[in-house]
């Protein structure tokens, strides 16, 4: 069977829903980042792959994939430095360990 | 019969979609990033084989090469080498896995019963040119202001990312301490 636009829908969804699991399993706020990474490439998934198959004659969707991957990478790296900043403060990311926000 | 296109997508879904599993399911935390970068390139793959060259090289770039290494930087920088996260609980995992198969199943229900309908125009390649001439015009659905808008953001990001991360010394303590 050729793949087509249903094969990748399917793909996107299995990343959606894989880092849905991780986020609602894991404790630790690195892998918790993880798992939206995950989710966010399911969606620029979607948008690159209705682009190719149901709109080619506009880019809209290559466009909105651009953005994301600039506002993920801009998320990433705030996240980041709040769990280093955390970790300096209780010297542990366990979303558990992080009761108070304010010392 | 599967032609070498076909093989090639499957391999590449069976990359991305495995090495996800992985991500999310390991206990050792250095290997979670691994496997997490293998996803990554699985679906700059995916892009490459829907011949959406551009995308697949800022996958590759911004993710595989940034996001990546930030989160392996962060974790050397939070975790002893080797340490294993402690087990979770496996009535949580089980709900866990539970609520992600029931909205899989539910979303993919969807997505088979419903018919797209795709666009009859000519199609338009997205060569690197196209995009960047698309990418800065400001007529004709152009996205010069959501372009000035992303610098904006990564500015303050960046401003924001320096300011939360910088050492706070109290007052009254010496700088060598």
């Amino acid at each position: 069977m050729q793949p087509g636009l249903y094969h990748i829908l399917f793909i996107s969804t299995g990343l959606f829903f894989i880092g849905a699991y991780g986020f609602f399993t894991r404790k630790n706020l690195i892998t918790m980042l993880m798992s939206i990474e995950l989710i966010l490439n399911s969606v620029n998934l979607n948008f690159i792959a209705f682009n190719k198959y149901l709109w080619p004659n506009q880019m809209d969707g290559l466009f909105f994939t651009l953005f994301i991957i600039a506002i993920a990478a801009a998320e990433a790296a705030v996240a980041i430095a709040i769990i280093i900043n955390l970790y300096r403060n209780h010297q542990s990311i366990d979303v558990d360990d992080a009761e108070e926000l304010k010392y | 019969m599967m032609n070498g296109s076909d093989i090639l997508f499957y391999g590449l879904a069976a990359l991305t979609l495995g090495c996800g599993v992985l991500a999310v399911t390991t206990r050792q935390l250095f290997r979670a990033a691994i496997f997490l970068l293998f996803s990554l390139i699985g679906v700059a793959g995916i892009y490459l084989w829907m011949q959406y060259e551009f995308i697949a090289a800022v996958q590759v770039v911004v993710y595989v090469g940034g996001i990546v290494v930030l989160i392996i930087f962060s974790i050397f920088l939070t975790h002893q080498a080797g340490e294993k996260l402690a087990p979770q609980k496996i009535k949580r995992q089980i709900a866990a896995f539970l609520a992600a198969f029931c909205g899989f199943a539910l979303v993919m229900l969807q997505v088979y019963q419903h018919t797209f309908t795709e666009s009859s125009e000519t199609a338009v390649a997205p060569t690197v040119k196209a995009i960047g001439t698309q990418m800065l015009d400001t007529k004709n659905g152009g996205y010069a202001l959501p372009f000035e808008v992303i610098s904006i953001l990564l500015l303050a990001a960046m401003i924001g990312c320096i300011v939360i991360a910088i050492q706070k010394t109290p007052k009254g303590i010496s700088q060598e301490q």
